[in-house]
């Protein structure tokens, strides 16, 4: 048989960086309830001690150990982002889900580069991790916005997806995995990555894809789908009215040199035979 | 962050690359006495200053200071000049153009490298520019600073220069948490000494934490972006007059695509990230409140929160007396029905839907 996923599934087992915070314990709950086995926490300091159950330890090289742990999914502050994940792929976990945001882009670069030379798929940082419906989840998307389907979701954004998967849903439009990739500037995973493995995913049908201004991955990604994906994609670009030279909340959303507009990358999209929506909620129409 | 130019020559010449003898001033009087031609430069952030008066010649102390006092409080596309750098004019026989820069597709840094310096990069013809990426896992490489040189087709003499600050600008970067090092025109003298002779640098602001020595330095920030800036909200000032308040970047330009579609027009962009933390939204509240739009449109994404929760803190921040203006609020999640009601007793007008909390914000604001 044919081993059906998108990055994460039921033989995900999630290490939890930074579980004893806020977000860490919150969002470790949240995934077990949505079926994910999570199965350790690190907090350095806090070794022995359980979260929810959940056991605590000094590194992720114990975790794996003692658990089995092979994704990890990160919520320590910036100034150790760069260090945690390190400290993940030294110990050899494959799967990295990097949450936290405002990480250092002296921090992402190389992090994110020795990630990719050791086939470590990272995703992130700033970024809400994936799901899929009746599988696992990895990040802190809202569990009730989904729904099991056959319709792969990819997005720089962390709410515009909950928007538009929650339209998807409340259309009966279930999906097959969505992967919020993040807005920084030097992602881990790129649209490119994610659309690679929703052309060879078998449960996936159609795609959504939501960029947004700023840099050139939207062009990117639509030169790939002209050359190599032949499910239909509707896609959604945020920033058609955003000014030039302002960053527009997220780190890679801003145009710069009039290079990264939303009409540039409408229009390589259409070239490529996507659909644009001109609303997020017309995202639904257009997969019907 | 960006850097005003006489605070990134001081960061080059920390690193150890050339730059003329200068100083800065806030007034005239503050002019030393100087010894041969000077160029008087505005110390504003923005391109475009020669063009607009702001850079000026001067042969003699007096002239010069006559020169800084016209220069002094001078208008340049709406940034006030507030200090001027007074240094040693430059004997040029070629101006070059060297730049690290984020190559966010290769998801490295890459040089860039131009023999025609001096203008702006961008009108550069593309086969003039060598375009180098510095590979994370290699870093910078001396090698690399040779074929910089080569490519700029130098003399011997220059060639071991231009290296030379190739090498110290890569090492500023990293040391600095820059992403952007740019020097244009980076010019060869008369006597073949190799000078910065502007600088460009912008700091990584999510790097700040380990750079203290910035924290001193002001930026050119509105009263309310300032205040936004503490509350690590992000806050754009827009040319339309709706107010929109949401929470994550994509959602919150979506929301402004969304106003522009039915007529609208967005004055202030504010995203408070990806929280519904009810004293985020309380404290966003207050904000739009003082930036005086005509709508104000409050779109929220719940996750953690429950909606209620949520309208709760936005009553708590429009007070018993109301709001002065229309207020269209869409709290979407957990118990929303509870919070439209809320939100409807209080005399705002609740919505279901992003499209909707849009049309109906555009019409108020249309009204």
């Amino acid at each position: 048989m044919i081993h059906m996923t998108v990055i994460i599934d039921e033989n995900t087992k999630v290490v939890v960086q930074g579980i004893t915070g806020y977000q860490g314990t919150y969002h470790s709950q949240a995934m077990r309830d949505f079926g994910t086995q999570v199965v350790a926490g690190v907090t350095p300091g806090k070794a022995g001690t359980t979260v929810n159950d959940i056991p605590v330890f000094e590194f992720v090289s114990d975790a794996v150990e003692k658990t089995g742990a092979n994704t990890s999914c990160i919520f320590v502050p910036a100034p150790n982002t760069k260090d945690a994940a390190l400290e993940a792929i030294n110990a050899g976990i494959k799967t990295i889900v990097v949450v936290t945001e405002h990480v250092p882009l002296h921090d992402e670069i190389p992090m994110v580069a020795i990630a990719r030379s050791r086939g470590v798929t990272l995703i992130g940082p700033n970024c809400p991790g994936l799901a899929s419906p009746g599988r696992a989840k990895v990040g802190i998307l809202p569990s009730k916005i989904f729904r099991k389907g056959n319709i792969g979701v990819v997005s720089r954004s962390g709410t515009l997806t909950y928007e538009i998967v929650n339209a998807m849903t409340e259309a009966k439009l279930g999906q097959s995995t969505c992967v919020g990739i993040g807005g920084d500037r030097v992602p881990g995973t790129t649209f490119v990555d994610v659309l690679e493995k929703f052309q060879k995913d078998r449960q996936t049908k159609k795609i959504v894809l939501v960029g947004e201004i700023g840099g050139t991955a939207e062009e990117e990604a639509a030169e790939y789908i002209k050359a190599n994906v032949t499910k239909p994609v509707i896609a959604y670009i945020a920033g058609r009215t955003a000014p030039p030279g302002k960053r527009m909340g997220h780190a890679g959303a801003i145009i710069a040199r009039g290079r990264g507009t939303a009409e540039s990358k409408i229009k390589a999209l259409e070239a490529a035979g996507v659909k644009v929506a001109p609303l997020p909620t017309d995202v639904p129409r257009l997969l019907a | 962050m960006k850097l005003f130019e006489y605070k990134a020559k001081e960061l080059l010449w920390k690193h150890g690359i050339p730059i003329p003898e200068g100083q800065v001033v806030s007034s005239a009087n503050q002019i030393r006495a100087i010894s041969g031609p000077v160029m008087v430069k505005a110390q504003v952030l923005i391109g475009g200053r020669g063009k607009a008066g702001g850079i000026k010649p001067a042969n003699t102390a007096d002239e010069a200071k006559k020169v800084a006092s016209a220069i002094l409080g001078m208008n340049i596309r709406g940034y006030i000049t507030k200090e001027v750098l007074v240094e040693r004019r430059l004997n040029i026989a070629k101006e070059l153009y060297l730049g690290i820069t984020v190559d966010r597709s290769r998801r490295s840094l890459l040089i860039m490298a131009s023999a025609e310096g001096g203008m702006d990069i961008e009108s550069v013809p593309e086969d003039k520019i060598l375009m180098l990426p510095i590979d994370p896992l290699i870093g910078y490489q001396k090698f690399m600073g040779r074929q910089v040189a080569t490519f700029m087709k130098l003399q011997k003499g220059q060639a071991a220069q231009v290296e030379d600050i190739c090498g110290k600008l890569a090492g500023l970067m990293a040391a600095e948490d820059a992403e952007l090092a740019e020097i244009n025109p980076l010019v060869i003298t008369a006597e073949g000494k190799v000078v910065a002779s502007d600088g460009k640098i912008t700091i990584d602001s999510d790097a700040l934490f380990r750079h203290k020595e910035y924290e001193a330095l002001k930026e050119d920030l509105t009263p309310l972006e300032e205040k936004a800036k503490k509350l690590d909200i992000a806050f754009v000032q827009l040319d339309g007059d709706i107010g929109v308040i949401a929470n994550g970047a994509g959602l919150t330009m979506a929301t402004l695509d969304s106003i522009n579609m039915f007529g609208g027009k967005a004055g202030v962009f504010l995203d408070l990230g990806g929280t519904d933390d009810p004293e985020k939204v309380k404290a966003a509240m207050n904000l739009m409140k003082e930036a005086n739009m005509k709508v104000i449109l409050l779109n929220i994404f719940g996750g953690i929160t429950k909606c209620d929760t949520v309208a709760k803190g936005v009553l708590e921040a429009i007070g018993s007396k109301g709001s002065p203006v229309p207020i269209v609020a869409r709290i979407k999640g957990v118990n929303e029905e509870i919070a439209r009601e809320m939100l409807r007793n209080a005399g705002m007008i609740p919505a279901s839907g992003l499209s909707e909390a849009a049309e109906k914000a555009s019409k108020e604001s249309l009204r």
